[in-house]
């Protein structure tokens, strides 16, 4: 097991700059997730750690030794991919000692290591079947399985749950943070799902545009959002946006209502901002009172455990979050309060965050 | 509704079935004649099938003629043209599949371009090239010859197969520990015999069935190819047709039998190379 | 994640010069046996052959191969067995490859539907493109003999023709039969490329059709043409010039003959460099009919990029 250390690293393919100046260190053991929309050069970034890239400026290290002209077999590192990329003419026990063999590991070894992931992952039963005799939840277990025989400086995953339906893709989710707490070694993963993100990772790499948005833990990244991009693309259902300037601690949307700021929050008077709300902060309260708003709700989708409430409010469609599944009927109107403290400001300008 | 569409089906099938009475026909007739007593060649020219079928034509050609000579020396030029071809093909059809290159599109012109010109234009300085160098008259000289001539398409035709493997697999292979060329040799190849196949036979045929070069290269008996042999028949002042189409019915058999094997891998490599564009 | 700020940002490749040249000669390692082979074996002789158009080389001439500038050409001029083998071979060509591709097209599509024993089928109607060209020629040539070939009795029951006779033998009408023989043979290879390329179209595409209306005709102009159309021009160019350049059949059934009725410019080469062994005026005749196919497939490409950039 080995750290991993991106330094000043960029990428472009002939004249288009797919990855700018990315910085990032990956401490021994620990699990970051990649996460971002597609063409944010998540994965790209991911297979110049592979060396199935090259390294158009800055340099990887892996356990303190420069790759970057290291070919990806000497690497040591174990990659699963989105289309598990199996090799079709060979079994399950063929297909995971692959890499032993090419190693020219002895025979007992070999056997001896299958035994052992195969054991961990439940696939003892099927060592010898070929892979299109599998279904895609074995498939995706005999992937791990490959890279897990192997004992490597590091994993890597290309979005390896994505072609699971929802069930399967949240029972092997479950299934790799087990792993990764039995054997502890250090995980690069891909995602465009941010549910993922949160779920697995020790720390969350945001990306968008080729740049590193924020990285944090988890929790860091869903409180306290670095960024418009950021505070977009965690969380779901996705967090609200209302433009206002700020007038006198507080932010006065177009409609001339006015929104508290959280304390100790400094903005320039007149300020253009945007202020975020997530859905689940949105309180309801029973009838207008100080400071509510009043709204009519447009559109409710019940997701069973709770539900989605959209209403109109300031010329934007407001997302609320309730576990109160008779908070709203549509066509009715809602008071609803923004608290202070559960907002995000954001400056309009720079995007940034303040405060 | 329904009797429109069994109306259809009927159709359907009686296009096939006039299709495959087409294709065959000529086939039917070759073997007929074949198995058509000399005798009995002119009188009963026109009917379906000879009141008397016999196969000595058959023994006739196998022992008393020079095709058993012909034969093996069609088989050997074929065989060895379609291992060369496929194995020089494969690795080129790799790297317009996988590599990324200046120069690849002027390739690609190239082996365009040699499917324009005439060939027969090639035969007289073909001929004049390879006499000084002992290259006439041989099996080798053949060889060599139809070797450049089939790579072209040979090279296309691995390409798409190569395009209907996943990129993915021989990364999975490079990051496991092989060199690319051990996961072209280990991961890749494996997977694309089913091309592998398509394109042997597919130039097994074409090598087998070539005349023009044959005739201009090859005038010593001992060199001669099949269909050179089957036309010397013809030249000849007493044509014996029966003979003629046992030994045609025989040259038939190997090209036949390599067709109809590969015959699906060959729909199959065109749509995968059409799928990827 | 600000520990390396202060430092300036390393190089992304540092391999040696003889690391990135190996890396870039890979892929030439690799196309290198195709193109010493064709560089060799056809290019070469190509310019060779260019070369022997402006020159006097005739076989059994010890005292030949001086320079002749264009003295084949001026005799190419006034050479009407030329004229009519260029006639002949707009003919042969064009007829050929017509019929071909339509009878190709149709096969394709009536195997394009699944039914019991498609596979049987396919291999048999696929067959006769295994069947060595000189094979077929001799068959066909067989079959059209009056004395032991049924097609002159069947047209004379037809009425196409008033007693069975050869259709080889009379000038009036002998391309037909090289033409026959050429269709049977060449359906295949039509069928097979279109058959590839309907099986390509995602079957989706058809049910949204029938969904919105579409009935089977329009279906077919609507989805199967347009999805068709760059594999049938394709296969259209590249079969047009392999045919004006296929003698194989013309040699074998008619030997150009009767009376030159049937000899195409490829025959015509052929003969000249084969039965008279004047090189020299062979190659300058090939020199032509290749001027004249480059031409017309830069016209098909130059048509094809005008309908791209219509549409």
């Amino acid at each position: 097991m080995a750290s991993i250390t991106i330094q000043s690293v960029s990428k472009s393919f002939g004249a288009v700059s797919v990855l700018r100046d990315i910085d990032l260190s990956i401490a021994d053991g620990e699990f970051v997730v990649l996460v971002g929309p597609s063409g944010c050069g998540k994965s790209t970034l991911l297979r110049m750690i592979a060396g199935l890239e090259d390294i158009t400026g800055g340099e990887i290290r892996i356990d303190g030794r420069r790759v970057n002209e290291v070919a990806p077999k000497d690497r040591d590192i174990a990659m699963v991919f989105q289309s598990y990329a199996l090799y079709p003419h060979m079994s399950v026990a063929d297909n995971m000692s692959y890499s032993l063999r090419l190693r020219k590991t002895a025979k007992e070894r070999i056997a001896e290591a299958v035994r052992a992931a195969a054991g961990k992952l439940g696939l003892d039963p099927l060592l010898e079947r070929r892979p299109r005799a599998l279904s895609g939840g074995q498939r995706q277990r005999v992937a791990m399985g490959r890279a897990i025989v192997r004992h490597p400086k590091a994993f890597l995953f290309d979005e390896p749950l994505s072609n699971l339906d929802a069930r399967l893709r949240e029972q092997m989710r479950a299934e790799i943070k087990r792993l990764h707490k039995a054997i502890g070694a250090t995980s690069v993963y891909v995602t465009h799902d941010q549910i993922e993100a949160m779920t697995l990772a020790d720390r969350i790499v945001a990306m968008h545009g080729g740049i590193i948005q924020q990285v944090g833990d988890p929790l860091d990244l869903y409180d306290r959002p670095a960024n418009l991009f950021v505070a977009g693309f965690i969380g779901s259902p996705a967090m609200n946006f209302i433009d206002g300037a700020c007038r006198g601690g507080a932010v006065e949307p177009h409609d001339g209502s006015r929104i508290p700021l959280p304390a100790g929050l400094k903005a320039a008077e007149g300020q253009a901002v945007t202020v975020g709300v997530r859905p689940e902060h949105v309180r309801i309260v029973g009838a207008a009172e100080p400071g509510s708003h009043t709204a009519r709700v447009d559109l409710v989708e019940p997701t069973g455990f709770g539900t989605i409430v959209h209403v109109r409010l300031l010329g934007e469609d407001l997302k609320i979050y309730t576990l109160d599944r008779a908070a709203a009927r549509v066509g009715g109107p809602l008071h609803i309060m923004l608290d202070g403290e559960r907002l995000h400001v954001f400056d309009r300008e720079t995007t940034q965050r303040l405060g | 509704m329904t009797r429109k569409r069994l109306l259809l089906t009927v159709l359907h099938r009686l296009a096939v079935l006039a299709y495959v009475a087409f294709a065959l026909f000529p086939l039917f007739w070759l073997l007929k004649v074949s198995v058509t007593p000399t005798s009995l060649l002119y009188t009963e020219g026109i009917r379906m099938w000879p009141s008397r079928a016999s196969i000595e034509h058959y023994v006739f050609v196998l022992t008393h003629s020079s095709f058993p000579t012909f034969f093996l020396n069609s088989t050997i030029v074929s065989a060895s043209t379609a291992v060369i071809v496929t194995l020089v093909a494969s690795l080129a059809g790799y790297a317009m599949s996988r590599f990324i290159f200046r120069g690849k599109y002027w390739i690609i012109g190239l082996l365009l371009l040699t499917q324009m010109f005439p060939l027969v234009m090639l035969i007289a300085p073909m001929f004049k090239m390879l006499s000084p160098l002992g290259l006439t008259n041989s099996l080798s000289g053949l060889i060599v010859v139809y070797v450049a001539f089939n790579v072209p398409f040979a090279t296309f035709l691995m390409q798409s197969f190569f395009d209907g493997i996943p990129k993915d697999l021989e990364e999975a292979a490079m990051i496991d520990g092989a060199t690319r060329f051990t996961a072209f040799r280990q991961i890749i190849l494996p997977l694309t015999l089913p091309g592998i196949a398509a394109t042997l036979g597919f130039v097994f045929t074409a090598a087998w069935s070539e005349l023009l070069f044959a005739l201009m290269l090859i005038s010593d008996n001992r060199a001669t190819t099949f269909p050179v042999g089957l036309l010397s028949f013809v030249s000849k002042f007493s044509v014996d047709f029966g003979q003629m189409m046992a030994a045609g019915v025989l040259a038939l058999i190997p090209a036949c039998l390599f067709f109809l094997l590969i015959q699906r891998y060959l729909v199959q490599g065109l749509t995968a190379g059409a799928v990827k564009g | 994640m600000t520990l390396y700020n202060s430092v300036a940002p390393p190089a992304g490749d540092r391999r040696t010069a003889m690391q990135k040249i190996a890396a870039a000669l890979e892929p030439w390692l690799y196309s290198a046996p195709v193109l010493i082979l064709i560089v060799a074996i056809m290019l070469v002789p190509l310019a060779l052959g260019v070369s022997y158009a402006f020159r006097d080389i005739r076989l059994l001439n010890p005292f030949s191969g001086g320079f002749v500038g264009l003295a084949h050409f001026r005799e190419l001029a006034a050479d009407s067995a030329f004229r009519g083998a260029l006639v002949n071979t707009l003919w042969w060509t064009f007829s050929s490859v017509i019929l071909q591709f339509l009878f190709g097209l149709i096969l394709a599509l009536l195997l394009n539907r699944p039914f019991r024993g498609r596979a049987l089928a396919q291999a048999l109607c696929f067959l006769p493109w295994a069947v060595p060209s000189f094979l077929s020629g001799l068959d066909w040539a067989w079959m059209f003999n009056p004395v032991v070939g049924p097609i002159p009795h069947w047209l004379t029951a037809l009425g196409l023709m008033a007693e069975p006779s050869n259709i080889l033998a009379d000038p009036d009408v002998a391309m037909w039969g090289p033409i026959a023989a050429n269709v049977w043979w060449g359906i295949p290879f039509f069928a097979i490329t279109m058959l590839a390329a309907l099986q390509a179209i995602p079957k989706d595409l058809y049910e949204a059709a029938e969904i919105d209306g579409a009935g089977p005709v329009e279906r077919f102009r609507s989805i199967t043409v347009p999805f068709l159309a760059p594999t049938m021009a394709i296969s259209i160019l590249l079969r047009t010039v392999w045919i004006a350049n296929f003698a194989d059949l013309i040699i074998v059934m008619t030997n150009g003959g009767p009376a030159d009725r049937t000899q195409i410019v490829a025959s015509y080469i052929f003969t000249q460099a084969f039965r008279r062994l004047d090189f020299g005026y062979a190659s300058a005749i090939a020199l032509v009919l290749l001027v004249l196919l480059l031409a017309y497939s830069m016209l098909i490409v130059a048509l094809r990029q005008t309908m791209m950039s219509r549409q």
